[in-house]
């Protein structure tokens, strides 16, 4: 549905989006991870016709972004980032204003502006000026210009910045839902966000794609050592040695005491094999007592903060 | 066409929800009508020839107040990104805002038609030099507000585009004030440029297609120039 190729882009001098190339198919919900400043904005305002690239191609259902732009534009609802909005302006002139100038169309469908409206939680303050609303609503006010007519894209720059967590948790799962029919791009530099919401991630990082995938995908794709850490009681003089004699132990990263005779230990095992239970056997054997045994699991997180560290 | 409609329509309103519609007009006619009436008994004749030199001299400083924020506001607030994604080309958007702005100001003049009225109870004025002054005033404005639109393209800063419309305002005003230093071509030249020479022309109630071509062109071309700034911003 929306393919592109690679897509560079320079503010002057400054190179935002670095040869860039991907396809998204209609009915995904895909994640544009990255830290701030990565290029997510500049990617997706080229999608939306905002600026044209320095070089490459975007095209959205075969048309070019170039040539065809109305056409694009037609099919997209977008919320830029922080949500600009007229102020002075009510919510219900707002929407019907967007959606006349969207739909070019005279008659404001009444209905679906109410639909709109009660989808986005707008009810209660239709009649209100835009300017006298909470950030959060603004951010709803925003979602809903994006909806009103009906897109079949759906793009979103960071669309649950400045809400609380009840209302982030409400967004996120009218994105999920509106997923279902729409394809969605979703720009964030919070994690949660979309390991939540998308089945696609792209995690950018100074102008180029460095990962892509579902989030198990890349969870497993990026999975290093098992990470496991125990705590045992009883006979733990000779603990270590016989620990690091394991079948798939590669090294012992900490160990330390707790109190007179219990030891808290932090191993690290070889990917793909799970020494829980030998090291279970190991402590019967050993007359000692397992105290605590946890795996950790490399998060999404990690892979990310690995990925965009700039001094690695 | 649907669209520029509704665009027009939408920013025509914004200037009676915020009080910029009531206080652009208040002041204007309260101005035009104090300088009006002080010379009327002073030049004792019953014609609106004062009236049009005063209202051409305050548009010089009320257009450009007007026409500042209508694109510097949408870049300074961020809605332009929203505006230049909706499935408009930006022409239809110039034109939009352009016809709004216009309509408010074509408003604005024509209420000081009540000062005819004062005239005609008064003596006999020229009905023909009065359409073809309020003509001539229409066509001047819409110069003026072109010029406005496109320096209000080239920044977000509100007090830039002002002061920037006004100089090049105030150069198309003067420039036939000053031909008598440049004899000869240079000074038919700068005299056809002035937005004055030909709205004297069209006010003596003689109209000919050069000077309406001539408003035509300078409107075009400066709205031209404000998609073209607007366009810009793609390629930065």
């Amino acid at each position: 549905m929306i393919s592109v190729q690679n897509l560079t882009k320079y503010y002057g001098p400054t190179l935002a989006v670095d040869n860039v190339s991907f396809e998204i198919e209609k009915g995904t919900v895909v994640g544009f991870l990255g830290p701030n400043g990565a290029g997510k904005s500049t990617t997706v305002r080229i999608i939306t016709c905002y600026l044209s690239p320095s070089s490459g191609s975007v095209t959205v259902d075969n048309n070019d972004i170039m040539t065809e732009s109305l056409e694009i534009r037609k099919k997209i609802g977008y919320l830029p980032e922080s949500a600009p909005l007229y102020p002075e302006m009510n919510v219900v002139d707002y929407i019907k204003f967007m959606r006349e100038m969207r739909r070019g169309s005279t008659s404001p469908n009444g209905k679906r502006i109410k639909e709109v409206l009660d989808i986005c939680g707008l009810g209660g303050v239709v009649g209100k000026r835009i300017g006298e609303l909470s950030k959060g609503y603004r951010q709803r006010v925003g979602l809903a210009q994006a909806l009103v007519h009906d897109p079949e894209i759906l793009i979103l720059d960071e669309p649950t910045v400045g809400l609380d967590p009840n209302q982030i948790i409400e967004i996120r799962n009218l994105i999920k839902e509106l997923g279902r029919e729409k394809t969605v791009i979703l720009c964030s530099h919070i994690l949660p966000e979309v390991e939540a919401t998308c089945n696609r991630v792209l995690i950018i990082s100074e102008g180029s794609i460095v990962a892509d995938g579902t989030p198990d995908e890349l969870q497993t794709s990026f999975e290093g050592k098992t990470k496991i850490s125990v705590q045992i009681k009883g006979n733990i003089d000779t603990l270590d040695e016989k620990l690091l004699r394991l079948e798939g132990i590669e090294r012992i990263v900490n160990s330390k005491p707790l109190g007179s005779d219990i030891l808290e230990i932090d191993l690290e095992a070889v990917k793909d094999i799970d020494p829980r239970e030998s090291i279970f056997n190991l402590c019967v054997e050993n007359k000692s007592i397992l105290m605590e045994m946890k795996r950790e699991q490399t998060s999404l997180e990690d892979i990310f903060r690995k990925l965009t560290r700039k001094d690695m | 066409m649907h669209q520029i409609l509704t665009l027009a329509k939408k920013e025509f309103r914004s200037y009676f929800d915020s009080p910029v519609a009531y206080v652009v007009i208040t002041l204007f006619l309260l101005i035009s009508g104090w300088q009006f009436s002080t010379t009327l008994f002073l030049s004792n004749t019953a014609d609106l020839r004062t009236l049009f030199g005063i209202i051409r001299f305050i548009l010089l400083f009320f257009i450009p107040a007007l026409s500042m924020r209508l694109i510097s506001e949408e870049k300074r607030l961020g809605t332009i990104e929203l505006l230049m994604t909706l499935p408009i080309k930006d022409w239809q958007l110039i034109l939009g805002k352009f016809l709004a702005a216009y309509l408010l100001v074509i408003i604005t003049i024509l209420l000081t038609l009540v000062h005819y009225v004062t005239i005609a109870s008064l003596g006999e004025p020229d009905f023909g030099a009065t359409v073809g002054g309020y003509l001539g005033l229409i066509l001047v404005v819409g110069v003026y507000l072109s010029i406005g639109i496109f320096t209000s393209c080239l920044t977000h800063n509100q007090i830039v585009a002002f002061i920037v419309s006004f100089v090049i305002i105030f150069i198309f005003f003067i420039i036939d004030k000053v031909i008598i230093f440049f004899p000869g071509f240079i000074g038919n030249l700068l005299e056809f440029l002035s937005t004055d020479y030909h709205f004297n022309n069209v006010a003596r109630g003689v109209i000919d297609t050069r000077n309406l071509i001539y408003y035509a062109t300078m409107m075009f071309l400066f709205l031209f120039l404000a998609v073209q700034s607007l366009e810009s911003r793609k390629w930065k």
